[in-house]
């Protein structure tokens, strides 16, 4: 593994009284595909939103990119250039896929890719096409575009994708898979929870297994496949 | 025909003015959330900032420049007030910033009194536009037709500025939803700060083109920010074209109003509000809010049956309050009634708006329907103080029961101008119909029976009362109905699925609220010995909204405890100082700022973190 770029040591989270992170441990290097995986409810979604700084109770050492980020707000995080796309897509409905974009626009970052609409629309042909449309009347598959792309249009170093194959018809979750592979050639670092194995062996280079809160298993993309043993006590209904 | 064409120019140069508030109102609520009950103040600085700029500078410059000052300042003051208190109270529960601006309202009533002094301040004509053209034989003054023209220009303006600007997209992403925004990059403190300061300014600027059409005076700020709500809400929540054109509309029925039923202008205005948002509950332009993601609140924690140390704290407490008339004066005797009286008032309006989710901004109408009630028995029937008691608390549950009707089809601040606009009606009958309410003079001479005119037996008699009303409170709050009531309140749609009839369920919360308010409100009479219109008036009903949001409006002690120390509080500063709005605004903004959940939801913590760490040991 390179140099990491994140960095968590003993994240623990709460909503309420509710313990739901215990002793996190995650690192993803620059460059990465990194997966965290895990069934419902097994705080996939809780990782992302306290690395994010989105959870208020929240305890640990996080780091960004050299920079301590343990109580750091949110917009200050995606400013160091962390991306997050959320789970439930959260698209501006009211707002036009070119306003969409433009609420994520953030000045271009030294040692990480650039992005335009024009770019990003050759990323995701389907969006060119509605540059004008209320995001509210957007198929489920284009809103998980525009969701990705309004994220990158911060110009991140690193992206946290929340199931971006959740809900999708195959066709797109195979296009939602050659967009990630694409994005990681570009030298994008990726972080993403998935419940479907199939989809992260696909782009991930190494794999996280939570569950009820706590790690319990890491290692390569291929040894997680291999391990019926990891993959049926933690992955399998 | 000339006449009316004028007529109907001036409402349209008052549309403009109520415009400029509104859309400010409008364009703060939609980003923050926050209902900004300081916005009428910011409306009053504007016009007294012009007044004294014109003042002191003079001549075209001096008028002209100080509408720009003015407006400028009126925004910086917004900034002010967002950054050193608003900021603090995004994460509070809904409504305390309310309670927060409430306190800004006071504590700049008092500023304006000192700096400004009491009198009516009549500014200078608008130097280039003092003349009157002449439209069908009719003189119309030149400044109005400037305040028509400008009206549209600002529209217009405003909406260049949402559709086209990076901030304009900015803040229209914040309002639906801000975490997102925020995890995205933008700085949504930064973002919300100068909302407020292009709220304020609107409200600043509206107050100070008013200069030379009205006198600057110290009732500008309630007045005006009535009126904006109100333009606002028929007008649709966050629509800037619906908030226009219900500016046109009030500032019609404000101009022939006046001509067809000058009484009852006012109660005009209220009524449109309630038809507009009966046929259409979101007003003219608005949409159902989209649940706007992201608002930070935590869910309400769930209300828990009284553990031992605090049914101990309450009987201790009881127990105190039996044995003070043997130490307390007649003085003492009489406050001490009154703020058990608004405990119960409070505690009735807490039943709805905690449990129930139901704010009302005008529960102040069935506290004095049942002072009416007790009143008009005793004046105009001979009735007995017991008949009185038990007529008022019917009289306020029939007014429930009839306006509740309405008003548990809409909900959150619609539901809230609804019973505001309910109960301006009915202040507005008590006001005008002298015959028998004897309008602003009152009914004198409602005594309680002679068995109970001892100040004390009296005291003893309100606290059997409210003891006993309050207790059926709780009880029902813990019964399987409360429940069924919050499981309405926090998912509707789910309790509606598994069968429950939710508006039914608010309908009879909002009734039971009224006839306990009323109730309330015959205690009231008799012990004040008179009933007054103020009884019911807008004032008392904010009162009635800050002891339970002083309290916490998520624990069941708050109401409680908010009332005695609003009222005890209000008695004190009353008594030593001519600045008690200051004092009162001081205080509230303190103890919002030291408080954030309410000093009951406060205590409630410390008490519930002792318990569980008893549990843990
Ligand atoms: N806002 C919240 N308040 C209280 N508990 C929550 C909240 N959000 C999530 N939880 C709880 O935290 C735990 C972890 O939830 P999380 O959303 O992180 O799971 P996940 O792995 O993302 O699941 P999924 O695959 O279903 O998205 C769950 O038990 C859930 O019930
Ligand atoms: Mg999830």
């Amino acid at each position: 593994m390179t140099s990491p770029l994140l960095t968590v040591n003993g994240l623990n989270s709460f909503y309420g009284r509710a313990h739901i992170l215990a002793d996190v441990d995650l690192q993803v290097g620059a460059g990465e595909v990194v997966a965290l995986m895990g069934r419902n409810g097994a705080g996939k979604s809780t990782t992302f939103r306290s690395i994010m700084g989105l959870v208020e109770q929240r305890r640990g050492a996080l780091s960004f990119g050299g920079a301590d980020i343990s109580t750091a707000e949110p917009f200050e995080i995606a400013r160091l250039g962390l991306g997050y796309v959320p789970e439930d897509r959260r698209i501006f409905t009211e707002l036009t896929v070119m306003e969409n974009l433009e609420v994520g626009r953030q000045p271009a970052r030294a040692g990480s890719p650039t992005w335009t609409p024009e770019r990003l629309f050759d990323l995701f042909p389907n969006l060119a096409e509605m540059r004008d449309r209320p995001g509210g009347r957007m198929s489920g598959g284009e809103q998980q575009m525009l969701t990705i792309a309004r994220t990158l249009m911060g110009n991140p170093r690193m992206i946290l994708l929340d199931e971006p194959s959740e809900g999708l018809a195959p066709r797109i979750v195979e296009m939602m898979a050659n967009a990630i592979v694409a994005l990681k050639s570009q030298g994008l670092t990726v972080m993403l929870c998935e419940q479907n194995l199939h989809f992260a062996a696909l782009v991930s280079d190494r794999a996280y297994v939570i569950e009820k809160g706590r790690i319990r298993y890491q290692g390569t993309m291929a040894a997680l496949q291999a391990d019926d043993e990891v993959r049926r006590a933690y992955l399998t209904m | 025909m000339g006449f009316y064409v004028t007529q109907f120019m001036s409402g349209l140069a008052q549309a403009a003015t109520l415009f400029l508030v509104a859309s400010g109102l409008s364009i703060i609520f939609g980003v923050t959330r926050i209902v900004n009950f300081a916005h009428g103040s910011f409306y009053m600085l504007g016009a007294y900032m012009a007044y004294t700029v014109s003042d002191v500078v003079g001549g075209f410059a001096g008028f002209w420049g100080g509408i720009v000052a003015a407006a400028l300042a009126a925004g910086v003051i917004g900034v002010v007030m967002e950054m050193v208190l608003l900021r603090r109270l995004y994460r509070s529960p809904e409504l305390f910033q309310l309670l927060a601006t409430f306190g800004v309202v006071l504590v700049i009533q008092d500023l304006a009194l000192t700096i400004w002094g009491p009198e009516d301040l009549l500014g200078p004509r608008a130097p280039g536009l003092e003349g009157r053209v002449r439209i069908l034989g009719q003189a119309f003054p030149q400044y109005d037709v400037f305040l028509i023209v400008l009206g549209p220009v600002v529209l217009a303006l405003l909406l260049l500025l949402f559709k086209w600007t990076r901030w304009g997209t900015l803040v229209r992403a914040a309002t639906q939803d801000r975490e997102m925004t925020g995890a995205l990059g933008v700085n949504e403190r930064r973002l919300f700060t100068s909302v407020l300061f292009v709220g304020c300014a609107l409200a600043g600027l509206g107050g100070a083109l008013q200069v030379p059409r009205e006198a600057v005076n110290l009732q500008m700020d309630v007045s005006m920010v009535v009126e904006a709500f109100v333009v606002v809400v028929v007008g649709g929540m966050g629509s800037l074209m619906g908030a226009f054109l219900a500016a046109l509309l009030i500032g019609q029925l404000q101009a022939f109003g006046i001509l067809i039923f000058p009484q009852i202008t006012l109660v005009l205005v209220f009524l449109v509000m309630a038809v507009v948002l009966v046929v259409r509950p979101y007003g003219l332009l608005g949409k159902p809010p989209a649940a706007a993601r992201g608002a930070a609140h935590a869910p309400e924690a769930p209300l828990r049956p009284a553990g031992l140390p605090a049914k101990l704290f309450g009987v201790a407490v009881l127990a105190v309050l039996l044995l003070l008339p043997v130490v307390a004066g007649q003085y003492a005797l009489v406050v001490l009634t009154e703020t058990l009286v608004l405990v119960l008032f409070a505690a009735s309006l807490h039943f709805m708006m905690g449990p129930g989710g139901m704010v009302s901004f005008g529960h102040a109408a069935y506290f004095g329907l049942g002072a009416y009630a007790a009143g008009l028995l005793t004046k105009h029937m001979d009735g007995g103080m017991l008949a009185g008691l038990v007529t008022a608390p019917v009289l306020g549950g029939l007014g429930a029961l009839l306006f509740g009707w309405f008003c548990v089809r809409l909900s959150g601040v619609y539901l809230a101008m609804l019973t505001l606009a309910f109960a301006q009606i009915v202040w507005s009958v008590a006001f005008q119909w002298t015959a028998v309410t004897g309008g602003d003079n009152g009914i004198l001479g409602v005594w309680p029976a002679p068995w109970a005119s001892a100040k004390w037996v009296y005291y003893y008699l309100t606290l059997a009362v409210v003891t006993g009303a309050v207790l059926m409170l709780r009880r029902a709050i813990f019964a399987p109905f409360g429940y069924a009531m919050r499981a309405g309140r926090d998912s509707p749609l789910r309790s509606e699925a598994i069968g429950m009839d939710v508006r039914r369920l608010q309908w009879l919360a909002f009734t039971a609220a009224g006839a306990m308010a009323g109730l309330a409100g015959g205690l009231y009479a008799y012990a004040k010995g008179s009933v007054f219109p103020t009884f019911l008036s807008v004032p008392a009903s904010v009162d009635a909204l800050v002891m339970v949001l002083m309290g916490g409006v998520q624990t069941i002690a708050g109401p409680l405890v908010g009332a005695a120390v609003f009222h005890g509080l209000e008695t004190e500063v009353v008594r030593y100082t001519d600045f008690w709005r200051l004092i009162l605004g001081g205080i509230i903004i303190l103890l919002v700022l030291a408080f954030p959940k309410g000093i009951a939801g406060a205590a409630d913590a410390w008490f519930g973190s002792g318990r569980s760490a008893e549990g843990r040991a």
